[in-house]
């Protein structure tokens, strides 16, 4: 319980020293890429001067520069509330949401917006998601496990996890696929064929759920030449996530796995019920 | 999968440019550096040794080429990139195999990464100051007159 | 062979050098820099066997850890079959070509006279 207090009176004192760091300012001028790939028009920057209040979003900007200013920006969102990863961008060259970056975090009167690197560029500030989910279908992102027959309804049964068990893995599962890591990941960068850190994540994610029984298959899904081992823990990944999921984690400690450093819990598990049966 | 379109993505520019993304991405950049470095000089030296082989006069011949100021401040370079290689190797060997970085959790606003902890952050330091003592160590031997 | 295998002998080469480098190094420094590096003294050192050793195999892990690590590197350049496959071969050519060439220098200085 003090423990909880504690944590609460930690993170109450971070969310006041970032307050602090906000910078007040009645209007903003957004520097917006323009470019169309289909209708091959010559990459540009439009700027805008837009109203802002304290709690004006990058995103609320953009969307009024869109509605007041210039109806053809290209611009791809949803829910505005981090929920479903669809506007993810460059802000001042950083990958973020848009939804989820106020201006008033940012320095200077001009916010640059550009659209993600490491994805092919369809128009302005949207791009081309297919490779960055191929690569996540590519880690077969669902429970395995035979011993759950679907087919005969007599056999379902539930899955037993214990909150311990749960927290192993949890924190991966909170990701919304923004691309903000992909886009920030110099391995990327560089390496068309590299999964990225979002599917390395979700690689250890199932890896590291009790309920999922494919182990080896999911190691032997990352261990090859253009896989897991291209990461080298720069931390970009973690550094630009906007939910917390922290891939460097997981994709080190996947890592840890194949190098044996770790041991592997769902093995300990087996061979102690093993020996309970005996 | 055919991984084969190349748009947009940022090649070389996104290593060459390491400071926009806090300290584990400039440590994984002079890692790469200083490796590619000391790959070069390991040729490099292992060339100028060669001339051992071909007697006195060639081995003189060698040491007159390298043993210069310019030779020496080369040598400086390569003492600090081989300390700065080797202790942060140390640290990523740990770090890769998930060792140091915590543990998953529940995360929770502002979501800091608990991998990019202190110790990662101490690691790169620690290995920066041991660089720098061995080039303050190598330049009293090499330009100390002994 | 896998990457992880391949990882693990990169790690493991790695540390391996960090130690024999070490010493070696310290064999610059038991006697004045310049002194060490005298022909006469580093033909001697050649003729000391436990050193040769040390520097046979400051070599070996060196050339695998080294062209291993500018194997990734040029892997993450590029991609394709062609440039794959040639990456892997030239880069062990490479180091079997360094390793062959500095152990040629080992034995010829271990058979030069002292003080020739």
């Amino acid at each position: 319980m003090s423990e909880t207090i504690e944590k609460l009176e930690r993170l109450d004192k971070k969310r006041k020293e970032h307050e602090k760091k906000e910078i007040e300012r009645s209007s903003i001028y957004l520097k917006i890429f323009r470019a169309n790939r289909a209708t091959g028009e010559q990459a540009h920057y439009d700027t805008v001067e837009v109203p802002v209040q304290r709690s004006t979003t990058v995103l609320d900007a953009l969307l009024y520069a869109k509605g007041y200013k210039d109806h053809s920006i290209g611009i791809r969102y949803s829910c505005r509330m981090a929920s479903c990863g669809s506007c993810g961008m460059k802000i001042n060259g950083i990958p973020r949401l848009a939804c989820y970056t106020k201006v008033s975090e940012l320095y200077g009167d001009t916010i640059t917006c550009e659209p993600l690197s490491n994805f092919p560029h369809i128009r302005d500030l949207a791009t081309d998601f297919t490779q960055f989910f191929e690569h996540h279908k590519d880690m077969q992102p669902y429970i395995q496990n035979e011993n759950a027959d679907i087919k005969d309804p007599s056999k379902l049964s539930e899955f037993v996890q214990s909150p311990e068990d749960v927290d192993k893995f949890l924190q991966f599962s909170y990701c919304i696929k923004c691309g903000c890591c992909y886009s920030a990941c110099p391995t990327v960068a560089m390496d068309t064929k590299f999964p990225g850190p979002q599917a390395l994540a979700q690689a250890y994610r199932y890896f590291a759920d009790s309920r999922d029984a494919a182990t080896e298959e999911r190691l032997e899904l990352v261990d090859d030449r253009h896989g897991i081992f291209r990461c080298h823990f720069a931390g970009s990944c973690s550094t630009v996530c906007p939910k917390g999921v922290d891939p460097a984690l997981g994709i080190q400690l996947l890592k840890g796995h194949m190098l044996g450093y770790s041991s592997n819990e769902k093995k300990i598990a087996d061979l102690k019920e093993r020996l309970m049966r005996k | 999968m055919e991984a084969t379109d190349r748009n947009n993505r940022e090649g070389l520019k996104a290593w060459l440019n390491p400071s926009r993304y806090g300290a584990e991405r400039i440590s994984y950049w002079l890692q790469r550096l200083t490796g590619v470095g000391l790959l070069g000089y390991f040729i490099g030296h292992v060339y100028e040794t060669s001339s051992l082989t071909q007697g006195p006069d060639a081995w003189a011949a060698m040491l007159e080429l390298t043993q210069t100021p310019m030779g020496h401040m080369i040598l400086l370079l390569v003492i600090g990139m081989s300390t700065f290689h080797s202790a942060n190797g140390i640290r990523l060997i740990f770090t890769e195999g998930g060792k140091g970085l915590g543990k998953p959790g529940r995360p929770d606003y502002p979501y800091d990464a608990v991998s990019l902890n202190y110790r990662q952050k101490s690691g790169i330091w620690i290995a920066l100051i041991l660089a720098a003592a061995a080039m303050l160590f190598g330049a009293s031997v090499l330009f100390g007159g002994e | 062979m896998r990457e992880s295998q391949i990882m693990k002998i990169h790690y493991v080469t790695g540390i391996a050098a960090l130690i024999v480098v070490a010493v070696h190094i310290m064999m610059r420094l038991i006697m004045p820099y310049n002194m060490s590096l005298e022909y006469e003294n580093v033909v001697a050192n050649y003729h000391n066997v436990p050193y040769v050793l040390l520097l046979e195999s400051i070599l070996i892990l060196i050339a695998i850890h080294g062209f291993n690590g500018l194997r990734v590197i040029l892997l993450e350049m590029r991609q394709g079959r062609n440039w794959e496959g040639s990456i892997t071969v030239l880069t062990i050519a490479a180091m079997i070509a360094i390793i062959g060439y500095g152990t040629r220098t080992i034995l010829v200085a271990n058979g030069l006279e002292m003080g020739q």
